[in-house]
C-alpha cells in the first residue's frame, strides 16, 4: 500500500521535476529570444548612433578655418597704375566706361602676388629665409584677387597699409589641424620645411588664428582654392529644384489624390493608373534619372546640368508619394462629413473642396514635407543629368548651370586632396542632415498642432 | 521679358472675364425675386475658362510651332549663293549668328552685310510675329468672353461647366502618373533597342567579360556582358539581406511584442530615421567609416579585406534597409489576429513560443513579400555602390573583393555624357531597362503576396 503510494508520488514528482526542467529550457529560451531581439534595437540604434557621432566628428573641423591677418602695403613701387579715371563733366559715359575698363585691365595685369608676399614677410621674422613659391604657398591662392578687388573698390589705398584678413591654404591648414604626421620627411610633406616653420611662428605671434569658417556658407566651390571652397552654389541649386517640386510635384499629386479617391468611376482605366503609381514608387530613382536624361535633355533639349530639369525628374519622383499619402488621408475621412455635405446640397466638388480637403490639410501637408525632404537627399539621377559638372558660380535662375547638396558631397568625397576635403565633406553632410531634420521636424510639429485642432 | 508681358496680358484678361461674368449675374437678381442656379462666382469662372481656353490654344500653337516657322523665315533670308555653300553644321551657326544680330547681344568678330541685314529683317519679323499673335490671341480671348457672357441667365448651369472643367483638370493631373510610366518605358526601350543594332542581345544577356571601350571608335565598342555586374548586384543584394532580415525582423518582433510604450516610442522613430538619411551620406560613411575598419579587423585575423568591397557595400546598404523591413514587418505582424495570439497562450505556450509557431507562420507570407520588396531596393540601390563598391566588373565570388553593379555602370557610363550615338552611353539604357524589369517584376510578386495575405483575415 505504502509501496504504490510511494511509487504513484515519486512518478509525480518526477514528472514535476520534468516539467519544471521543461520550463526552465522554455524560460531560457524566452530569455534568449527576448535578448536577440533587444539586441536588434540595440544594433539598429547603434548604427544611427555611430553614423551620427562618425559624421560629426569628422565634419566639426572643417567649421574651423585658419586666418591669416596681414598687414597688407599697398605699395606704389609694386602697384604701378594710373590713378583710377575720374567721371569729370565733360567727358562722356563711353569714353568713361573705355577709361574704367582699361583702368581695371591694367589693375587685373598687376603681379598681386608680390604684395601678398611682401605682407607675408613682413609679418615673418626679420631674416627668415624662404623663397617666394613657398612663401605664397602658405596663403590660399585667391588671397591675391581678394587684395586686388579692395584696391579696385577703393582705389585710394594706393601708398596705403591696411589690415587684412586672408585664409590660409588647405595645405597650411591641414598642418595647423595636425592632420598631417609631423614627423613624415619633407619628399612626403605637400610645404617646404621653411613653410612649415614658418606656420608655426605664425600661430605663435597671433599671424595666423583660427575662427569658424563662414566661408563655407558663403562660398560657391572652388577648384584652384580649395580652402575657400564653400556650399552657397550648391545650396541655392538645392533650393531652386525644391521649388520646382514643390510648385509642380504638390497641386499635381493632390489634384491626381482626388479624382483618384473622389470622382474616378471604378474602371480598368483608373484601376490601371493606381497599379502604375505603386509601382512608380518602387522604381529605382536611378531609372528617373534615365528618363531626365533621354527625354528633357535629349529629347526636349533642356540645358544641361540646370536644376529646371533636376527639378522635373524629382518631381516625377516625388508625384507617387504625394499621391499615395493623400489618398491615405481622403480615405481616413469620416463618411459623415461627406454626407453632411451633400445632404446641405453641395455637389461633389464642392465637398471634396470645401469640406474634405481642408480637413486633410494637416497630413497633406506632412506627407508633402516628407516627399520633399526624400527628394532632397537623392543624388543619383542628377548624375545622369549632368549635375555633377563643376560649378563655381550661384545660379541665378533655374536655366543656369547648377549642382546641388548630395552631388556636392559626392563631388567633394571625390576630391584628390583627400585629408583636406574629407572633413569639407562631412561638414557638407551635415548641413544636408541639418536641413533633413529641421524639415521632418516641421513635419512633425505641424502634424501634431494641426491634427489636434482639426 | 516675353514671357511676363504674356502672363501679366493672360492676367489681366482673366481678372476681367471673371469680373464680368460675376457682375453680370449679380445684374440677374431682381426685387422681384429671380432665383439662378448658380452663385455668382460661377458664372465668373465659367466666363473666365471660356475667355482663357481659345486664348492659351492660340499661345500653345504658337508655342509649339513659332520655333520652327521662325527658323524656315531665317533659311529664307540667307542669299541664295551663301546657302549653297553651307553644310548642317555650317547652316546651324549661320542661324544662330543671325538670331544673335536680331537679338541685339550681338556677334563677335566681323558680320557681312548681308547677315545684318537679315539679323534686322528677323528681328522685325520677331517683333512683328509676336505682336501679331498676341493680339490675335487676346482677341479670340475676348470673342470667347464676350460669347460666353451673353449666354449667362438665370438658368444657365455654370456651377456644372465648371466642375466639369476641374474634373477633367484633375483627370489630367493623375494621367501625369501614366505619361511617367509611359515616357521611362519608351526612353530605355527605344534607346535599349538602338544599343541591340550594335550589340547582339544574346552578348549582352549572356557576356562574361563587361570592358566598354568608351574611347573607342567604331568597330572598336569592347565588350558589354551583363553578367559581372548582375553577380556583383546579387552579392550586394544577398549580403545586404544577410543584415537587415535578422536585425529589422528582430526589431520589429521586440518592438510589436515585448517593448514597453515607452521604449517603443523613442526607438521606432529613431529607426525609422535611418530610412531617411540620404544615401550618398551612407555611400561617405561605408567609405571613409566601415570599409577601413572591415579592412584592419581582416588583418587581426589574417583575412585580406579590401575597404571598398562587396561585403562594405553590402553591410552599410543592409542597414540602410533595417527599418524598412523592420516597419513592414511590424504592420503585418499587426494583423494577425489577436484570437490567435490568446489561443496560444490559452494553451500555455510562453511569449515566444507564440511569437515562432503562431504569429510568424500566420504572417509568412506578409513577411516574405515585405523581403521582396527591401531586395529590390537593394538592387536599384546607386549611390552607396558607386561610393563603397569598388567598381571591379570581374566575374567572381569572393565577397572581401570590389565589385561593379548594374546601377554603378549606368552613373559610369551616362555622367556628363548625353550624346547618345554610340554604344558607349546606349549602354546605360539596357542595363537601365534589366533593372526596370527586375525590380519590376520583384515589386509586384512582392505586393501580389502582401496584398493576398492581407485579406486572409479581414
Amino acid at each position: 500500500m505504502t509501496d504504490t503510494l510511494s511509487t504513484t508520488r515519486q512518478a509525480s514528482l518526477e514528472r514535476t521535476q520534468r516539467i519544471r526542467a521543461g520550463l526552465r529550457r522554455r524560460h531560457l529560451g524566452e530569455t534568449i529570444f527576448r535578448g536577440l531581439g533587444l539586441a536588434a534595437i540595440v544594433l539598429a540604434l547603434g548604427f544611427v548612433a555611430l553614423l551620427f557621432v562618425d559624421v560629426v566628428r569628422k565634419g566639426v573641423p572643417a567649421f574651423t578655418q585658419s586666418n591669416l591677418h596681414l598687414a597688407v602695403n599697398f605699395d606704389p613701387e609694386v602697384v604701378k597704375v594710373d590713378p583710377a579715371p575720374v567721371r569729370d563733366a565733360f567727358a562722356s559715359q563711353a569714353e568713361y566706361t573705355a577709361a574704367s575698363l582699361k583702368w581695371q585691365r591694367d589693375v587685373a595685369l598687376l603681379n598681386w602676388n608680390k604684395v601678398v608676399e611682401a605682407s607675408l614677410r613682413a609679418a615673418a621674422p626679420a631674416d627668415f629665409e624662404i623663397d617666394s613659391r613657398q612663401i605664397l604657398s602658405i596663403a590660399e591662392t585667391d588671397a591675391r584677387h581678394d587684395i586686388r578687388e579692395m584696391f579696385v573698390a577703393d582705389p585710394s589705398l594706393l601708398g596705403q597699409t591696411v589690415e587684412v584678413d586672408v585664409l590660409a591654404s588647405a595645405n597650411a591648414a591641414n598642418w595647423i589641424k595636425g592632420n598631417i604626421d609631423r614627423s613624415l620627411g619633407d619628399a612626403q610633406q605637400q610645404l617646404s620645411a621653411p613653410a612649415r616653420a614658418l606656420i608655426d611662428q605664425f600661430v605663435d605671434n597671433g599671424t595666423i588664428s583660427n575662427g569658424f569658417a563662414w566661408s563655407i556658407f558663403t562660398n560657391v566651390d572652388s577648384r584652384a582654392a580649395p580652402a575657400s571652397a564653400g556650399l552657397l552654389g550648391a545650396f541655392v541649386g538645392t533650393i531652386w529644384m525644391m521649388l520646382i517640386v514643390i510648385i509642380l510635384a504638390v497641386p499635381i499629386g493632390v489634384a491626381a489624390a482626388v479624382y483618384l479617391e473622389e470622382f474616378a468611376p471604378r474602371s480598368r482605366w483608373t484601376d490601371l493608373i493606381e497599379v502604375n503609381i505603386n509601382n512608380l514608387a518602387a522604381v529605382p530613382s536611378i531609372v528617373f534619372g534615365l528618363l531626365g536624361a533621354a527625354v528633357f535633355i535629349n529629347y526636349m533639349h533642356l540645358p544641361i546640368s540646370a536644376p529646371i530639369v533636376g527639378g522635373l525628374v524629382l518631381t516625377l519622383m516625388t508625384l507617387p508619394t504625394i499621391i499615395i499619402a493623400t489618398r491615405g488621408a481622403l480615405q481616413g475621412v469620416s463618411p459623415a462629413l461627406r454626407q453632411a455635405a451633400l445632404g446641405m446640397g453641395a455637389s461633389r466638388t464642392q465637398m471634396v473642396f470645401h469640406h474634405v480637403l481642408p480637413v486633410t490639410f494637416p497630413s497633406i501637408l506632412t506627407a508633402t514635407i516628407i516627399g520633399v525632404a526624400q527628394a532632397l537627399g537623392e543624388t543619383a539621377p542628377l548624375l545622369l543629368i549632368g549635375m555633377k559638372a563643376f560649378v563655381a558660380s550661384v545660379p541665378l535662375t533655374p536655366l543656369d548651370q547648377a549642382t546641388a547638396l548630395p552631388v556636392q558631397i559626392y563631388l567633394w568625397q571625390g576630391n584628390e586632396n583627400r585629408n583636406f576635403f574629407e572633413p569639407r565633406t562631412a561638414a557638407a553632410i551635415m548641413v544636408l542632415l541639418a536641413v533633413m531634420i529641421l524639415l521632418n521636424g516641421v513635419a512633425i510639429y505641424l502634424r501634431s498642432r494641426l491634427e489636434k485642432r482639426a | 521679358m516675353n514671357a511676363l508681358i504674356v502672363a501679366g496680358l493672360l492676367l489681366v484678361l482673366l481678372g476681367l472675364a471673371y469680373q464680368s461674368g460675376w457682375s453680370r449675374s449679380r445684374g440677374l437678381v431682381t426685387a422681384d425675386g429671380v432665383k439662378i442656379h448658380s452663385r455668382p462666382q460661377y458664372h465668373g469662372s465659367f466666363v473666365a475658362i471660356w475667355a482663357m481656353v481659345p486664348t492659351l490654344v492660340i499661345l500653345g500653337l504658337w508655342a509649339w510651332f513659332g520655333g520652327g516657322i521662325t527658323r524656315d523665315y531665317t533659311v529664307s533670308l540667307i542669299p541664295t549663293d551663301i546657302m549653297m555653300s553651307l553644310d548642317q553644321v555650317g547652316l546651324n551657326a549661320a542661324i544662330a549668328r543671325i538670331g544673335a544680330l536680331a537679338s541685339g547681344y550681338g556677334v563677335t568678330g566681323e558680320s557681312p552685310a548681308w547677315e545684318q541685314a537679315a539679323g534686322d529683317a528677323l528681328r522685325s519679323f520677331q517683333m512683328l510675329t509676336f505682336v501679331g499673335v498676341l493680339v490675335l490671341a487676346l482677341v479670340a480671348g475676348g470673342a470667347a468672353l464676350v460669347y460666353a457672357r451673353s449666354r449667362i441667365d438665370a438658368r444657365l448651369r455654370a456651377r456644372n461647366a465648371v466642375e466639369r472643367v476641374i474634373n477633367l483638370a484633375l483627370l489630367a493631373c493623375s494621367a501625369v502618373a501614366i505619361l511617367t510610366t509611359v515616357g521611362i518605358v519608351a526612353s530605355l526601350v527605344t534607346e535599349a533597342f538602338r544599343f541591340f543594332t550594335f550589340i547582339h542581345p544574346f552578348d549582352f544577356f549572356f557576356g562574361t567579360v563587361w570592358n566598354p571601350n568608351n574611347a573607342g571608335s567604331a568597330g572598336n565598342w569592347g565588350s558589354y556582358g551583363l553578367l559581372p555586374l548582375l553577380s556583383g548586384t546579387l552579392m550586394i543584394t544577398a549580403i545586404a539581406m544577410l543584415v537587415a532580415v535578422p536585425v529589422g525582423l528582430m526589431a520589429a518582433i521586440y518592438l510589436s511584442q515585448y517593448a514597453p510604450a515607452q521604449l517603443r516610442a523613442v526607438a521606432k522613430p529613431m529607426i525609422e530615421i535611418l530610412a531617411g538619411i540620404p544615401t550618398i551620406v551612407f555611400g561617405f560613411f561605408a567609405l571613409v567609416t566601415v570599409g577601413p575598419f572591415l579592412r584592419d579587423l581582416g588583418n587581426l585575423i589574417g583575412l585580406s579585406i579590401n575597404a571598398t568591397s562587396a561585403l562594405t557595400a553590402g553591410i552599410v546598404m543592409g542597414i540602410m534597409i533595417i527599418p524598412f523591413v523592420s516597419s513592414l514587418s511590424d504592420d503585418i505582424l499587426n494583423q494577425v489576429p489577436r484570437t490567435l495570439r490568446d489561443g496560444a497562450y490559452g494553451l500555455g505556450a510562453t511569449q515566444s513560443e507564440t511569437i515562432r509557431n503562431v504569429l510568424l507562420p500566420a504572417a509568412l507570407p506578409g513577411i516574405v513579400g515585405a523581403f521582396l520588396l527591401a531586395v529590390s531596393r537593394a538592387i536599384g540601390e546607386t549611390m552607396i555602390v558607386v561610393l563603397a563598391a569598388g567598381n571591379a566588373p570581374v566575374l567572381r565570388g569572393n565577397p572581401f573583393e570590389p565589385v561593379a553593379t548594374i546601377t554603378v555602370s549606368i552613373v559610369n557610363q551616362l555622367t556628363g555624357d548625353t550624346d547618345f550615338t554610340g554604344p558607349q552611353s546606349l549602354v546605360g539604357f539596357a542595363l537601365g531597362l534589366t533593372l526596370f524589369v527586375i525590380t519590376l517584376g520583384l515589386n509586384i510578386v512582392a505586393l501580389y503576396i502582401v496584398r493576398r495575405f492581407r485579406e486572409q483575415y479581414e
